[in-house]
């Protein structure tokens, strides 16, 4: 009797197994180029950081401000109040350079450029035209592939491990006078911009990882628009980390002047490899009067295999400053990836009637870990700020909201709606939702709403019973519950991210 | 054809025999119409025969054209053709209605080997279907059957229906809560899909509807058995004088 129980039981483990194996594999951007390298010597110290700022040839205020930031790093400690429990990181253990080589001198034609480069665009779906341009080719033009067939513009920044590749549609931004561009580069020829800006919405000292991005950060990209101007494309970039035991530490500086828009969105994807990666990236916004910016996140980073082996660990630390008046910022961001993530984009409302959003999907299944949110600093008056999260939790995941709502005892007439949806799918998971909302002015209203649910078997039976395969049918009624947040990203991409939600939750069910 | 043999099922949940021996032949193009006091198991037959999780065969065969379809999932046992109309319809938030029936219609052509509908060829065939049962493209858009009134979630459904073209057709209590034309829209919808190579099964409380669908034999079930069948007759006598004196 007691034999035949345990074959059965033996026979669903074995199920489980099966798919969650299943999911290990769909993991489509898992793999790594080979790519001759350039490190720099494994370890933190001053002698690196100086390495870093004289790789990027910068300037010497620069290299002053990454060493003030440097020095005061190695007195602090990591956080450890979020939900999240993760191996010690040895940061003595990492390199904080790496660039390919190939880089150095710029080859004539595709046919110079490491094929393996060119092969890992194609991977992550950037067009040719757009490939040789990234590659360096002399002489390249981008965007025509995409002009010719209609399709929507979407300039790209690419930043290849530590460094930022190149961008595409630069000359016809600059007709506008828009700047796109590495903040590398910026630093090199827009220094002014940069100094006024830089760190005055994220300071250097304000939290552990931050003042880690400021001392050793490689590239990322810088983004100016002037007064007046809406951008008229996408404005994209690809990190992606390939080389192994490299932190990525990429630094992104967008400031909208007044009555400008523009909608940016990056997108991340790393190598399947068995230790952890650390990605500690610092995103600054300056929002002026009557600005709107549009910042999108697609976060796919390696999330570790099916017994919690690897995966890229997300530290990171995301602002905006709505300065102006009637200033809007809008972030939106479908987590699906790495092993750990903490981030809480945030939005510091200080420009009267200032308007703040997040819309929020984050996907944990496996062992993955997130504990992600937002902060709404309402400071002006008449703020709105409105946040809209959905966490959905598989296998052994665990899910964290983490959202801070703070009205000002000046920010009067102000307004705040948190709406806080958790799925769990299976019982081995968990979602958490921990709201601090602090109230300091009468006239202001703040409302929470909260629920938590599991994938409906009535639902998914309803769905069977027209056809629908299991598989296909969770991953509509997945979208369905993310409807909400999917619907606030570019068109062009909303697409992918419902597809991508669907991916990262296969085999989760049944 | 459709064969029901001494069909026997437990709940697995609560481990409880509901439906207990039951034999029915459905030949192609007959109606069937299901009488039966609350309680009987006529749901649970509805969701034992489209494939649901939880419903235990413990013994007989439930056959499509002399094939056993047990071992066949239910998204398989839909694509093979059997429909079920809900007595409750689920509603589904953030996914809409329309491209919620896209998906079937296009996971059974794709799952019997023909080519899926593109969206616009899709919406000419739906929109001509949504006419004949006086659906608008208004409730087309909304999310699935989410904050539809009972009428419209019905008619919701026989238009699932005639989308889909299934061969074997249950319908569970679907003229409850619908008003006089609703009820013949709905029974309008449900004989022009009358054919020769299709077959209903109608679960219903009330001999009205089956005076707008005309069954070829009515079942009285109680206690998980079917206890009599003949002609339409039998669902006056029923009207008539109630369940009380069949069961003695
Ligand atoms: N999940 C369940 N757990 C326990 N009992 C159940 C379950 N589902 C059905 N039953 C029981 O099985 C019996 C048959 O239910 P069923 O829904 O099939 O009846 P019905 O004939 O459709 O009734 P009605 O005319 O009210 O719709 C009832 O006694 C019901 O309480
Ligand atoms: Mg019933």
């Amino acid at each position: 009797m007691s034999e035949i129980k345990l074959e059965a039981k033996e026979g669903i483990d074995q199920d489980t197994v099966e798919s969650v194996k299943l999911l290990g594999e769909k993991y489509k951007y898992g793999f790594s180029t080979d790519i001759d390298m350039d490190y720099a010597p494994k370890g933190l110290s001053e002698e690196i950081v100086k390495l870093i700022s004289e790789k990027n040839s910068e300037p010497i205020w620069m290299l002053n401000w990454r060493l003030e930031a440097y020095r005061r790093w190695i007195k602090m400690s990591e956080p450890n109040w979020p939900m999240l429990r993760y191996k010690n990181i040895d940061y003595n253990e990492q390199y904080y350079y790496a660039k390919p080589k190939s880089l150095k001198k710029r080859p004539k034609s595709l046919s110079e450029v490491e094929p393996a480069l060119l092969e890992t665009y194609a991977k992550l779906g950037i067009p040719l035209k757009e490939q040789e341009f990234l590659a360096g080719v002399v002489g390249s033009k981008d965007g025509e592939d995409r002009k010719e067939n209609n399709s929507p513009k979407v300039a790209v920044d690419a930043v290849f491990d530590s460094v930022s590749v190149g961008t595409t549609f630069k000359e016809e931004l600059e007709k506008l006078g828009i700047i796109f561009c590495s903040i590398s580069e910026a630093i090199r020829s827009h220094p002014d911009l940069v100094k006024k800006y830089i760190g005055t919405v994220v300071p250097r000292t304000d939290n552990y990882f931050a003042t880690l991005n400021s001392a050793v950060f490689s590239d990322g990209s810088f983004v100016y628009i002037p007064e007046g101007v809406r951008c008229p494309m996408e404005l994209s970039t690809y990190f992606r980390i390939n080389a192994e035991n490299t932190g990525q530490f990429e630094r992104t500086l967008i400031i909208a002047d007044k009555g400008s828009y523009v909608s940016y969105l990056e997108g991340c994807t790393a190598p399947m490899r068995d230790t952890n990666q650390l990605h500690a990236a610092v995103v600054e916004l300056v929002v002026l009067d009557d600005a709107n910016i549009k910042y999108s996140t697609v976060q796919n980073w390696y999330p570790g295999d099916e017994n919690g082996k690897g995966g890229i660990y997300n530290f990171v630390t995301k602002r905006a400053d709505c300065r102006g008046k009637n200033s809007k910022v809008m972030w939106t961001q479908i987590e699906t990836g790495s092993a750990v993530t903490w981030k809480y984009p945030s939005c510091i409302l200080r420009g009267e009637n200032s308007q703040g959003e997040f819309y929020s999907v984050a996907i944990a299944n496996n062992y993955q870990q997130a504990d992600t949110g937002t902060k709404m600093i309402h400071l002006g008056k008449g703020t709105r700020s409105r946040i809209v999260s959905k966490g959905i939790s598989a296998g052994k995941a665990q899910n964290t909201y983490r959202g801070l709502v703070n009205i000002h005892p000046k920010a009067s007439n102000s307004r705040n709606f948190t709406q806080c949806d958790s799925l769990l799918i299976g019982n081995k998971c968990g979602a958490h939702t921990v709201p601090y909302i602090e109230n300091k002015n009468n006239s202001s209203r703040t409302e929470h709403e909260a629920t938590t649910s599991k994938i409906d078997d009535d639902q998914l039976f309803y769905c069977l019973q027209r056809g629908i395969n299991e598989e296909d049918a969770v991953a509509l009624i997945i979208n369905g519950f993310c409807k909400d947040v999917l619907q606030a990203l570019p068109m062009e991409f909303a697409l992918e991210a419902q597809k991508l939600v669907a991916i990262s939750l296969e085999g989760s069910v049944g | 054809m459709f064969e029901i043999q001494n069909l026997h099922v437990n709940i697995s949940e609560v481990d409880k025999k509901i439906i207990d021996g039951i034999n029915l032949k459905i030949n192609p193009g007959e109606v069937h119409a299901i009488m039966g006091p609350n309680g009987s198991g006529k749901s649970t037959l509805s969701y034992t025969l489209s494939g649901k999780d939880g419903y235990q065969v413990i013994n007989g065969d439930i056959k499509l054209d002399d094939e056993s379809i047990l071992e066949l999932e239910a998204d398989e046992r839909a694509a093979k053709g059997i429909f079920l109309a809900f007595q409750y319809p689920i509603e589904i938030p953030g996914v809409g209605n329309l491209s919620f029936m896209r998906t079937a219609l296009n996971s059974q052509r794709k799952y019997n080997g023909n080519s899926e509908l593109n969206p616009a060829e899709f919406l000419k065939v739906l929109k001509e279907k949504a006419n004949n049962l006086n659906i608008d493209m208004e409730m087309l858009k909304r999310p699935l059957n989410v904050g539809f009134s009972g009428g419209e979630k019905k008619r919701n459904e026989i238009l699932q229906m005639a989308l889909l073209e299934p061969r074997f057709c249950v319908l569970d209590e679907t003229d409850s809560g619908l008003d006089v034309d609703a009820m013949k829209q709905v029974s309008n919808g449900v004989n022009s899909l009358r054919s020769d190579n299709r077959s209903f099964l109608i679960i219903t409380h009330y001999q009205r509807l089956l005076n707008y669908i005309k069954p070829d034999f009515v079942h009285i079930m109680a206690k998980g058995k079917i206890i009599k069948t003949a002609g339409p007759e039998l669902a006056i006598e029923v009207e008539e004088h109630g369940y009380t004196h069949l069961l003695t």
